[in-house]
């Protein structure tokens, strides 16, 4: 480790190390940031969701876009696998079907930056207990 | 390579280590290497979370999963079950004690939602002994900041603005204490954390030190730049093994990012720090005993003036903060004075930590802010009483503070407050206790760690504290007398009025508040005979009932010293003469029959 010797010198090596503890600040207030949930049951695997995630935690960061992305369970559409399902801050969640890199790339792009809806969506057809 | 998509944060303060965290963690990682995940999830070990009541713990980021009490069994079924497929294990998770319902995400729980973690900021966030993690989280720029664009008088003005008093008990304003050292003459000069925490039950500064020992390296850095010195030590118990390790790992690596030592940040400040362990007397937290032990001297005190600032360690101008007082630093001079006074109350800014301890349902660190009660503290993040049993009271500030009681409950938690209470902040050790408590028992047992930590060079507290005991052991015996109480008030107030030190001067505190607040226990005790809680042993008649006895024996085979005689089918009797009031009988008996007196 060569020391460092000058502020700029200090800020530079922060912003260079701030990514690896910033999921813990942001983990903090999911509820102001979009929160992205990959269903991760055995199936979604298979199918290729971690690769999904893997893509789309290190699309965010490139694009700068503030998100808390998380796994789950299994969502019952296995049909449609992997299945992703996005909660923007003040809007209603929304599951997305088939979705591999180009189809992650889309809901980004277009849903996440833009608010605009793009193919997948599966109608959500049950409602969650604690809400 | 590409960040890690999962943290799992496992808790490597001294509790959690004991319950074999470190082997969990171990565990951990073993179990995500053997699943394929070595670069997707990363184990952390972390300082303290605070709540020891359930630990160890384990914390999953992103989604903020918190689960207790984990053995290094369950490692295999966390990474199985919920890092590979995403499903939470929901036996490990914590359940509120007053809903019975389960709370996954730690910012759902009684325990965090009134905390304010300003002290405990990086505390189970960050690895200890990881200094890149501290700079990640704004680590070592408030030393940039100050070296490079503030002026010694700017930053002290900062830290006297900000409000910050003294986190060791006696909440000196901060600030002032800095300008005084800063003035004194003398090329020569020191800076000194007092890592010495004696208090039973406290357990603050070794939390900080071993959760986050940067934050106390960056402070005294910063300190020396404030008042002229280029020397830093920190007073430490040997008892803290865990926490000297963290702190010499951390100040190895400061030397080495050249965060100490010459020229900091290519500016003309140069500082270091070194260790100084203390032997782990009570008395070595006062700052000039503190000093003396650090010479190699006694740990003794002298008469202030002259007070460190002017002439302390080798007769050099000293400036001795506690941890806390130090882990507030940076923050502040981070986000501005401005900011820190917002929090609190006009006397006392910004939050204390207090360690919970006793009869509360969770144990353990919290950092609340200036001016909370004392009812939410206990009752909301400490859960309220264990077992739903009645609060009696609490005892705040160690043996140094004061007991007080349920009419208390509504006091705002600040320095002045708790002064007019009858106790004192202290460092922050907080004891609950409930009906089962005899306060006469609990007043003893303070003055009995004050009468063996006095270090025995002034009178009054080597000898009157020694009286006192005596006068409270006879009160436990049954063989007090109608004027005891008034001897015990007269003695304490000769005794704070006439020690040396605050150990001496506050040695009577504990027995002074109790008798203020539950004199009619003193009074069962000295005119009745009788302990209304039944804790002092020589005052309880254990008794069978003969409408309840049936005769089962149950009693007389647990008697350890066949105390118990009698026929089955048949009512048994106690011998009081060779009872030894173990409680043995008690707990055995299905009929309620045997009861004390």
């Amino acid at each position: 480790m060569t020391k460092i010797k000058n502020l700029a010198d200090l800020r530079e090596l922060k912003d260079k190390l701030q990514s690896k503890t910033k999921l813990r600040d942001k983990s903090e207030s999911p509820d102001q940031l979009v929160q992205i949930k990959v269903a991760m049951a055995t199936c979604c695997i298979a199918s290729g969701s971690r690769e999904t995630m893997n893509y789309i935690v290190d699309e965010l960061d490139k694009r700068n876009i503030d998100a808390v992305v998380t796994q789950t369970g299994c969502m019952g559409y296995c049909y449609a696998e992997p299945t992703v399902e996005v909660i923007v801050p003040g809007k209603e969640p929304i599951v997305f079907g088939y979705v591999d890199a180009k189809r992650a790339d889309e809901i980004i792009e277009k849903y996440i930056k833009g608010g605009m809806l793009v193919e997948g969506i599966i109608p959500v057809n049950y409602k969650k207990i604690d809400q | 390579m590409a960040d890690y998509k999962i943290h799992l944060l496992v808790c490597g303060g001294t509790g959690c280590k004991s319950s074999e965290s470190q082997i969990l963690a171990e565990h951990l990682r073993s179990s995500i290497e053997s699943q394929g995940l070595s670069d997707f999830a990363q184990v952390i070990g972390t300082g303290c979370f605070g709540f020891c009541e359930k630990g160890p713990i384990v914390k999953i980021i992103p989604d903020n999963t918190f689960y207790t009490q984990v053995k290094p069994e369950d490692a295999k079924e966390i990474v199985e079950e919920h890092i590979v497929k995403g499903r939470k294990v929901s036996r490990l998770l914590y359940k509120d004690p007053k809903s019975d319902k389960i709370v996954s995400d730690s910012k759902g729980m009684e325990f965090y939602k009134k905390q304010v973690r300003i002290a405990l900021r990086n505390c189970g966030v960050i690895d200890p002994e990881n200094i890149e993690e501290y700079i990640a989280r704004d680590g070592y720029a408030s030393l940039g900041k100050v070296l490079t664009t503030l002026t010694p008088e700017a930053t002290i003005e900062i830290i006297k603005k900000s409000g910050l008093r003294g986190r060791g008990g006696a909440g000196f304003p901060t600030g002032l204490k800095w300008e005084i050292t800063r003035q004194s003459p003398g090329k020569e000069k020191y800076v000194v954390c007092n890592a010495d925490e004696g208090d039973p039950g406290a357990f603050m500064d070794r939390s900080i030190l071993e959760g986050d020992p940067h934050s106390v390296i960056e402070a005294m850095a910063i300190n020396g730049y404030c008042t002229g010195a280029s020397n830093g030590l920190v007073y430490i118990r040997a008892e803290y093994p865990l926490a000297i390790e963290r702190l010499k790992k951390a100040i190895e690596q400061a030397r080495e990012y050249g965060l100490l030592g010459e020229r900091i940040l290519g500016t003309d400040f140069s500082f270091d720090i070194n260790l100084r362990y203390g032997a782990g007397a009570f008395v070595c937290g006062e700052e000039t005993a503190l000093i003396h032990s650090m010479e190699g001297g006694r740990g003794e005190p002298t008469m202030k003036p002259p007070f460190p600032s002017v002439k302390g360690y080798l007769g050099k101008p000293t400036n001795v903060n506690n941890v806390e007082t130090f882990a507030s630093i940076p923050v502040i001079i981070n986000k501005g004075y401005e900011w820190y006074s917002s929090i609190g109350t006009e006397k006392s800014k910004g939050t204390k930590v207090f360690a919970l301890a006793g009869k509360v349902n969770n144990v353990g660190l919290i950092e609340v802010p200036m001016g909370i009660t004392l009812r939410e503290v206990i009752f909301e993040i400490g859960g309220g009483i264990k077992n739903g049993k009645k609060f009696k009271g609490v005892q705040i500030g160690g043996p140094s503070g004061g007991c007080l009681t349920y009419k208390h409950l509504d006091v705002p938690i600040d320095y002045e407050s708790l002064i007019a209470a009858g106790a004192m902040m202290g460092s922050g050790g907080m004891i609950i206790m409930d009906e089962d408590d005899c306060m006469v028992d609990v007043a003893k047992y303070f003055l009995d760690f004050t009468v063996d930590e006095s270090c025995g060079k002034c009178t009054p507290c080597r000898v009157g504290n020694k009286r006192m005991h005596e006068l409270l052991n006879n009160i436990t015996k049954g063989n007090g007398t109608k004027d005891d109480i008034d001897r015990l008030i007269n003695l304490g107030n000769v005794i704070k009025d006439t020690s040396l030190c605050m150990l001496g001067q506050s040695a009577p505190n504990p027995v002074l508040s109790i008798i203020e607040n539950f004199r009619e226990e003193y009074e069962a005790h000295i005119q009745d005979k009788k302990c209304p809680s039944g804790v002092c042993k020589a005052l309880m008649v254990y008794e069978i009932v003969p409408e309840n006895c049936v005769g089962c024996t149950a009693c007389a085979r647990a008697c350890p010293v066949g105390a118990i005689t009698g026929e089955r089918k048949e009512v048994h009797r106690i011998d009081p003469a060779l009872c030894i009031k173990c409680g043995a009988c008690m707990d055995r008996c299905k009929f309620n029959a045997v009861i004390v007196n």
